[in-house]
């Protein structure tokens, strides 16, 4: 089998070193194709009748794409219509080296069957490996290479031609090179725009085309716009001789012309680098990775607070000129920050967009402006022939380029999502937008699913305590079907209290490593919106096995403590267990059952005992300084018929609420313990740093504003001076500060326990805690029940579990996960809120002045839990003469009633 | 830039072979005529010379002397020329001494020493070229060469390196998969009996994975056999035509 070796010799830089290494040549690769007869492979890719109809070959044929074509139209690669691709490995070396998202895109389309991407491993092919010549560089290598395979893929197809109608092997390119050498060779090859233009049956898929450099030059105008970006080579040597910084760059969500740049500095500390202006901004998009170049200190700028969107339509260039102007203020020498311009783009962080399409005002136009969902992402140029169909329509495009002679980025249309305004089409956009992986769960994930129907087996029970003759019950809130946890509560023969936690054993149904798992560790967590539940698990699992519905048996983690009646912890265990649980109540239903004074059954008992446990419990955690804080949730009332919002109100809190969560903090710390004991290196905990004391400079401001003080110095400082802090006259005042105070707070964040040394929980002011009483919908969970199993001996351990890097990666993905999961909620209540206000015309609620900015100001609407900007100046009104003040800051109106919080009309949205 | 993919999808690895399979293995017995036994072998693009002399007299201090079987002494070393870049010192440092001595208990393990109380073997390896594997490539020299010097043994030894990548084992690992962060074993089996002479690993591995692990090292040592073998008889048929037997 092995042929013969070759020596292929590399230098690296910084040292030049040989390096040789064998290459052996195979002639056991097969070609994968239905037709061969000749190749003897177990299976074949590729289909006998490849039919993708095109006007240009009318016979069928495969594609082999070069791989700039893979690099720059992988959409169009991902479209259904083409099938039947030849990947050489030359190429998919080459675009793993270039692009790791294209990578992994033509990986996953690879995987994909029906695709019918067929991988052939040329350079270890005996007959179509070819040797670098002399003088030829790197690149016109591989494309020989391809050529060579090409060549010898349509050579050996011939031979089997009697059986194939012309079975043929077309070749794509871009490079006007490349495609005359091959024509030389006798090889059929085509541009990849000459090709896809020709497919009959999809004229819409040229729209995906990206467009190529040398379209590119029509579209823009001779004038330059921004200045010329560094090479790369300049800009490394710039970093490192510091007269650069690297940072990612961070648009702002106010102001178009106004960025940030974050450069992580050694260790923990950061700066921020402010960047103003068009030209300074240099075409870098939000989240790119820039080097920039600190301006001399004298053109230092403070942050503007005026609030811009922009409104250019393409051509007005001077307007952008002007609200340049109306940035730079006269700012006060102190409120000056670093202040500097992009002088390169070291990394695209480009990705497909949502957003809407400006259909340009000239009728016959293909070119039209984009305007993404997202504030922070500038618009985009894209070229399209269908723009009358699509006005109206969400839509995704991708970034292309952006030539510095152009305004805006020129970009693709993607795909279309839908109707703008309908619900199912927005909630696509914010999920997308949000990056929650959404689609259904594939066979593969839904394979590993228990068999239906499913019971607990004999084996199970051996292995598990029978909890069930205890009273357990679960209290959620109204209409949830994912119950992941239940509660027990009985009197012991020595005088103590029992109390059981017991958690969904989901652990058990979801194995180590399998499609399954990977899934829901991807997933990271379940989404909630409004109406809508995005799984982390499959519904099988997530509404039915796992969930601890009533009165029928199901597998359960359980946490038991024995208590006395002062809440002191006497003994703590853990056990897999059965239980069956008794009720699952809503909060409302246990909250009457205890005040029913006539009741008095086994659950009511119970729940009282709980009760009377939890109040102490709340009372000793406050006293230890943890912190209530409070932000505003609104529920939505569904029309059950159209799901549309027909009420809301703000979530009311009971007894009940605080009983349940205070007694899975209670399981959690128990268990993070518990786990960090027996697992010192790789326990998965959670913790909630400390902020930073100038995080606080807003809620001191506010309360300063009613002459109230705030100590800030510790938790417990802060949590009896918000407790202190009331104004007579007006009681919403100390929700509001609690409102601000949340907003001050940092990232609680998951990690891995060898990674860290800081795991204190500032909010919960814990020493220690962890995610364990929600595995149905949090990942993390899960893997603290595996660990915890592991612990107690119920369960193996696996690599992975054991390994902190990898534990630390998937920590990651979950901090990463939750807090988009997070944004999507808020996105969701907001569109909803929009359809709540869409039908009801306009409004006179009560709201709150929560900043104030120089041209607007920010206000929250309790009732609705809204907040919005109200601008000061619109275009049909004048403004007011408004005095702004920075150091307060406030605004004065030289009318008597501006008062910060004042009452406010609302206007309609 | 992304490091090296060591195994692709297509079950590839970097130099174009399969998991299983080990590079090529070729082999000389008898290339010096000073020595009592000498053997050149070269496992792709692992180059390993062989020499032993003995079983002699003691030689140095008579302390170490055994009176119910012989002393095996082992040395290695690299050429100066071997790596990419040049080695400073070709022998003597703590790697080569650590290498040395696990030369020696593998020999150990497989010479029939009982045979030749109070007297010396000795064993000098040295490595031209290193492309990986080097333990083990000079295990299977180092064996040709005690044949070569008609020293009784058990059995060969035959030692081979494997990895663990993306759940797979790989045999005979090149330098480059070596460098590449994947967890290495190296095995040394007398193939006949299926006895461990020596195992050494210190890369972490989880214990689930072991057990493959050892059974693709097992698999692959004695595909290892087989070649030394066919040399070995190679070797005999040619010394048996000159002698004119």
């Amino acid at each position: 089998m092995l042929k013969s070796k070759t020596f292929v010799k590399k230098t690296r830089s910084g040292g030049v070193m040989k390096v040789v290494r064998e290459h052996y040549l195979r002639d056991d690769i097969w070609c994968g194709s239905e037709v061969c007869t000749e190749c003897k492979q177990e299976s074949t890719v590729l289909q006998k009748d490849a039919c993708m109809e095109s006007s240009l070959c009318s016979y069928p044929h495969y594609l082999v794409p070069d791989t700039n074509v893979v690099l720059h139209q992988i959409d169009i690669l991902e479209d259904p219509v083409i099938c039947n691709v030849i990947i050489l490995q030359t190429v998919l070396q080459e675009v793993r080296h270039r692009s790791a998202p294209v990578y992994k895109r033509l990986k996953d389309i690879i995987h994909e069957k029906e695709k019918h991407f067929y991988t052939f491993t040329n350079e270890h092919h005996r007959d179509t490996f070819i040797e670098r010549e002399p003088g030829e560089s790197a690149n016109d290598r591989n494309d020989r290479a391809i050529r060579v395979a090409v060549k010898w893929y349509s050579q050996h197809l011939k031979t089997f031609e009697s059986d194939t109608d012309g079975l043929k092997v077309v070749l794509l390119t871009n490079d006007q090179g490349n495609k005359q050498k091959a024509q030389d060779n006798g090889l059929l090859v085509y541009k990849c725009e000459e090709y896809v233009k020709s497919l009959i049956a999809n004229p819409e898929l040229v729209d995906r085309l990206a467009l190529s450099s040398d379209d590119k030059s029509e579209i823009t105008s001779s004038k330059v716009l921004f200045p010329e970006h560094f090479p790369l080579s300049r800009i490394q040597t710039g970093i490192k001789s510091g007269s650069f910084l690297q940072g990612t760059f961070r648009a702002s969500r106010d102001n178009y012309l106004e960025a940030t740049v974050f450069v992580q500095g050694e260790g923990e500390d950061s700066t921020e680098v402010l960047i103003q202006g068009l030209q300074n901004l240099n075409r870098a998009v939000h989240q790119d990775v820039v080097a920039v170049q600190l301006l001399p200190r004298s053109e230092w700028v403070a942050p503007s607070s005026v609030v811009l969107q922009d409104e250019g339509t393409g051509k007005d260039d001077e307007d952008a000129e002007e609200e340049e102007g109306n940035l730079r203020t006269a700012a006060a020498e102190a409120a000056r920050k670093p202040t500097g311009k992009v002088v390169g783009v070291i990394k695209r962080n480009w990705r497909p967009f949502c957003g809407m399409l400006n259909v340009s005002q000239i009728k016959e136009s293909t070119r039209h402006l984009f305007t993404p969902a997202d504030r922070r992402i500038p618009r985009i140029r894209i070229e399209t022939r269908q723009a009358s169909t699509l006005a109206g329509q969400r839509i995704m495009v991708a970034i292309d380029g952006w030539p510095k002679d152009s305004r805006y980025p020129n970009g693709h249309f993607v795909r279309s999502l839908g109707g703008a305004g309908e619900k199912e089409t927005e909630e696509e956009v914010l999920l997308l937008e949000h990056d929650v992986p959404h689609q259904a769960f594939s066979q593969a994930v839904l394979s590993f699913l228990p068999k239906m129907p499913w019971a607990i087996t004999p084996e199970d029970m051996m292995k598990r305590e029978d909890l069930r003759p205890l009273t357990v019950c679960s209290v959620d809130p109204p209409g949830c079907t994912d119950i992941d946890d239940a509660l027990h509560c009985r009197e012991l023969e020595n005088g103590n209290l029992e109390v059981g936690v017991h958690i969904a054993d989901v652990s058990h149904f979801i194995r180590p490593g399998n499609a399954l798992d990977k899934e829901a560790a991807n997933r990271g967590t379940t989404v909630y919106l409004c109406g809508k539940r995005i799984d982390m698990v499959p519904e099988l699992l997530s509404s039915n096995l796992c969930s601890l519905r009533s009165n029928v048996d199901r597998l359960a983690f359980s946490c038991i403590w024995e208590i006395n009646h002062k809440a002191e912890i006497l003994k703590t265990r853990f056990t897999k267990s059965v239980i069956n649980s008794k009720a699952s109540l809503t909060y409302a239903e246990a909250q009457m059952r205890i005040d029913d004074t006539n009741k008095n059954d086994d659950i009511t008992k119970s729940l009282r005992g709980l009760n009377k446990l939890a109040k102490i419990l709340k009372r000793q955690r406050i006293e230890k300084g943890a912190l209530t804080l409070s932000s505003l949730e609104v529920r939505f009332h569904m029309d059950s018929e159209t799901h549309d919002p027909i009420d809301l109100q703000t979530k009311e809190l009971m007894e009940t609420n605080s009983m349940v969560e205070e007694f899975m903090l209670l399981a959690n710390i128990s268990v993070a313990q518990k786990i960090y004991d027996e697992f010192p290196e790789c326990a998965l905990l959670r913790k909630h740093p400390a902020p930073p004391p100038s995080n606080y400079d807003i809620l001191i401001k506010a309360a300063k504003s009613k002459e109230v003080e705030v100590h800030t110095d510790s938790a417990k400082a802060l949590a009896d001076s918000l407790d202190a802090a009331k104004v007579d006259g007006f009681p919403y005042f100390n929700t509001l500060l609690r409102i601000l105070a949340t907003r001050c707070m940092m990232q609680a964040v998951y990690f891995c326990s060898g990674m860290d040394s800081d795991f204190h929980h500032y909010g919960l002011a814990s020493p220690i805690y962890t995610h364990f009483t929600s595995p149905i919908r949090r990942y993390a969970d899960i893997i603290v029940h595996r660990l915890l199993a592991v612990a107690i001996g119920a369960d193996t351990t696996y690599p992975d579990l054991m390994d902190k890097h990898k534990q630390s990666a998937l920590c990651n993905n979950l901090n990463y996960r939750h807090k988009m999961s997070q944004y999507a909620q808020r996105a969701s209540v907001a569109f909803h809120t929009q359809l709540f206000f869409k039908s009801r015309g306009i409004l006179n609620e009560e709201g709150f002045i929560l900043f104030v900015r120089k041209n607007a100001i920010i206000v929250l609407i309790p009732k609705f839990g809204l907040e919005g900007t109200v601008f000061f100046d619109s275009k049909d009104k004048v403004s007011p003469n408004i005095v702004f003040e920075e150091e307060i800051p406030g605004v004065s109106v030289p009318a008597p009633d501006t008062e910060t919080p004042a009452k406010k009309q609302k206007l309609d949205r | 830039m992304a490091g090296l993919e060591l195994l692709s999808d297509q079950g590839y690895r970097l130099d174009g072979r399969k998991a299983t399979e080990l590079r090529k293995l070729q082999a000389r017995m008898g290339v010096f005529t000073q020595a009592d036994g000498s053997a050149y072998l070269e496992q792709g693009n692992t180059k390993a010379l062989a020499v032993v002399y003995g079983p002699h007299e003691m030689r140095g201090s008579r302390s170490r002397t055994l009176h119910d079987r012989a002393v095996i002494n082992c040395q290695y070393s690299m050429a100066t020329f071997s790596t990419a870049e040049r080695k400073r010192r070709p022998h003597g440092d703590r790697k080569s001494t650590e290498m040395s001595l696990h030369l020696k208990q593998t020999f150990e393990a497989a010479v029939m020493t009982q045979l030749y109380p109070r007297s010396q073997i000795d064993i000098y390896v040295k490595i031209l070229q290193s492309d990986g594997g080097n333990y083990s490539v000079c295990v299977n020299a180092a064996t040709l060469a005690v044949i070569d010097a008609g020293i009784p043994m058990r059995d060969y030894v035959c030692a081979c390196t494997v990895g663990f990548v993306d759940e797979t084992p790989l045999a005979d690992l090149c330098y480059a998969e070596e460098s590449g962060g994947v967890s290495s074993l190296a095995l040394a089996l007398l193939p006949r009996g299926g006895q461990i002479a020596l195992l050494q690993m210190d890369a972490r591995l989880h214990q689930d994975h072991l057990e493959t692990l050892i059974e693709a090292a097992m698999t692959a040592c004695k595909g290892v056999s087989k070649v030394l073998d066919e040399v070995v008889r190679q070797h005999l048929q040619e010394a048996s035509v000159l002698t004119g037997e």
